[in-house]
């Protein structure tokens, strides 16, 4: 399970592939810079701060002007990594990110530490819950939450090729790599990570390998399962929504919002053009203090919680 | 005549025409932002036309100055100097706020030439600036940045978190001007939450300060055409609401007040 103590050595925190992905394109491109408020450590920056120091833009604890300062740089011909907790990021700045980038077209990335609820124990203020909620009507901004080490680094590269402004999700709360084999990463296309006609689990980040998981646990009970790691929430793969629908029963599950992320996206597709039943698995409010571990399993996001939900749905209980 | 004598005159010229041109913008359209226009019209045609390089024929070119508006709701001073300076034709300018015009009620750089930043939030442009001004910074480059900002503007604490940071790296080739006109939308500056006293701010946050009469166009020239010092330099340009036009000066309600046919007939009649 999620938490960082008790995760297995083979889990990683996607922070390192970030870290390493930007370090290599700073290598390759003199126009990739960083932009932090005082996140430097908190991005695990440190390394490439030495390595370019004129590169790392810290303008210190100052949300609204390291968007700002984003879009400046975009305009001087930059291509700059904003990188700091999501939750401050979006939440602190979302007037900036607004106007200076998405509505003024700047090419910037926005890439969200510590995403999710992984300042379990530091509380609502600190989880980034709602990050997916308020960019997805910024259509402007293609928004992507990666479901493990490798796909960060696919999502990071991709960001810096794409002209226009892209916000990346960065987990700090181990994952494994998932097992799937001949992977290609496509922005705004969903991944095929179980096979199955008797429902479809539509999981983006760290809920991927957990979906898999409740989907190999049902296969042995005869229920096939069908897995999509949507890491590309808007725009939206419709049409891999469209296939899902016609399994007859969608079950969206993210480290997030119920209301207005991943599970909003598939609900407001499905009832427009696709009517199925919808259910969303995510958490629903505010949470209270706890480990990951607990704020996890309070809100069903296990391989068993999910599993649960499937046999629940599917009258199978 | 000498250089300095042309482009003065020019700069005047061009001032008393963006005025009529905004103020019959402004009455054709029945909105916008008149007293303003008019506050910062002499401090934008000073710039545009005595100090900033660019190229209306390249605007995004890499070494061109920099002009970022904070202040975005004056737009019908803004349009008619990017007019004037060739970014488009004067049959842009008929459009304003219309119905699918690239003449917003706030500037748009997706579909309007000259257009740095889109703004309209106040508070947005000088971080912009200051980002600007650190890629050149970065780089060595030699252009200048500039912004405006309004003076009730300053309220927003997003500009403070900007100077601090400017101050800090010494992005001396970057110029804040604040229109002080001492009005804000509903009343006085020094009514709602006072900025007195300003270059003192400025000064603590690191910023060489220059205090100036924003409608004498010879000591904006000087101002703004100095070479930039060691430090970010803030231009606190003392100005009036609805400057030019007797009944507008002055009054906070020409924020966003319009003309009715009468009173744009005598605003024509004062701008000569």
């Amino acid at each position: 399970m999620a938490q960082a103590a008790a995760a297995p050595q083979s889990y990683k925190d996607c922070r390192n592939a970030w870290v390493a992905t930007v370090e290599a394109l700073a290598e390759a491109d003199p126009r990739v810079v960083v932009v932090v408020n005082d996140s430097i450590g908190s991005s695990k920056l440190n390394g490439f701060a030495a390595k370019f120091p004129d590169r790392t833009v810290n303008v210190g604890i100052a949300e609204q002007l390291m968007i700002g300062v984003g879009a400046g740089l975009a305009n001087g011909g930059k291509i700059p990594f904003v990188s700091a907790a999501a939750c401050f990021l979006t939440g602190r700045a979302l007037e900036q990110i607004k106007a200076d980038i998405a509505y003024s077209g700047y090419n910037v990335k926005l890439i969200g530490q510590s995403s999710g609820i992984a300042y379990g124990e530091l509380g609502a203020t600190h989880h980034s819950i709602e990050d997916l909620a308020w960019l997805r009507p910024m259509q402007q901004i293609t928004v992507i939450v990666p479901a493990d080490a490798w796909e960060t680094e696919q999502a990071i590269r991709w960001a810096a090729d794409h002209e226009g402004p892209v916000f990346v999700r960065v987990s700090r709360t181990p994952v494994p790599d998932l097992d799937v084999p001949n992977r290609s990463f496509r922005a705004g296309k969903a991944e095929l990570v179980r096979e199955g006609g008797d429902a479809t689990v539509i999981a983006n980040g760290t809920t991927v390998h957990l979906a898999a998981a409740a989907a190999d646990l049902l296969k042995s009970e005869g229920i096939a399962i069908r897995v999509l790691n949507m890491a590309t929430v808007s725009p939206l793969d419709e049409d891999a929504v469209a296939a899902a629908a016609k399994t007859g029963l969608i079950v969206t599950v993210e480290e997030a919002n119920i209301c207005g992320g991943l599970g909003g996206a598939v609900a407001e597709w499905t009832a427009a053009n696709h009517p199925v039943r919808v259910e969303r698995m995510g958490f629903d409010g505010f949470r209270t203090t706890g480990s990951v571990e607990h704020l996890f399993e309070e809100a069903g996001l296990t391989a068993e919680g999910i599993a649960a939900r499937l046999r629940a749905a599917l009258g199978r209980t | 005549m000498t250089d300095r004598s042309n482009t003065l005159a020019t700069i005047r010229d061009n001032a008393l025409w963006m005025r009529r041109q905004a103020f019959t913008m402004v009455h054709k359209a029945q909105l916008g932002h008149p007293g303003g226009d008019f506050s910062a019209t002499d401090i934008i045609a000073t710039l545009y036309f005595g100090v900033l390089r660019f190229d209306p024929t390249d605007p995004r070119k890499p070494t061109r100055d920099r002009f970022v508006m904070s202040k975005g709701h004056a737009t019908g001073v803004l349009y008619t100097a990017l007019c004037k300076a060739g970014y488009y034709p004067e049959s842009w300018l008929e459009t304003y706020m219309g119905p699918g015009s690239k003449l917003n009620g706030h500037p748009n750089r997706q579909y309007l030439p000259g257009v740095e930043a889109n703004t309209g939030p106040l508070g947005h442009g000088l971080p912009i600036a200051t980002g600007i001004a650190i890629a050149g910074q970065i780089d060595g480059a030699d252009f200048r940045t500039f912004v405006l900002t309004g003076d009730g503007e300053l309220q927003e604490g997003s500009n403070w978190e900007a100077a601090m940071t400017a101050g800090h790296r010494r992005l001396n080739r970057l110029t804040v001007i604040v229109d002080r006109n001492r009005l804000q939308q509903g009343q006085g500056t020094e009514e709602t939450s006072s900025l007195d006293p300003l270059p003192e701010k400025w000064r603590a946050f690191g910023w060489e300060v220059a205090e100036v009469d924003g409608h004498d166009h010879a000591a904006l020239l000087e101002v703004l055409g100095a070479e930039p010092g060691e430090k970010p330099r803030c231009v606190i340009a003392n100005t009036i609401k609805g400057k030019g036009v007797s009944f507008m000066e002055n009054q906070a309600k020409w924020h966003h007040g319009v003309p009715n046919d009468t009173q744009y007939a005598q605003a024509m009649e004062e701008l000569v």
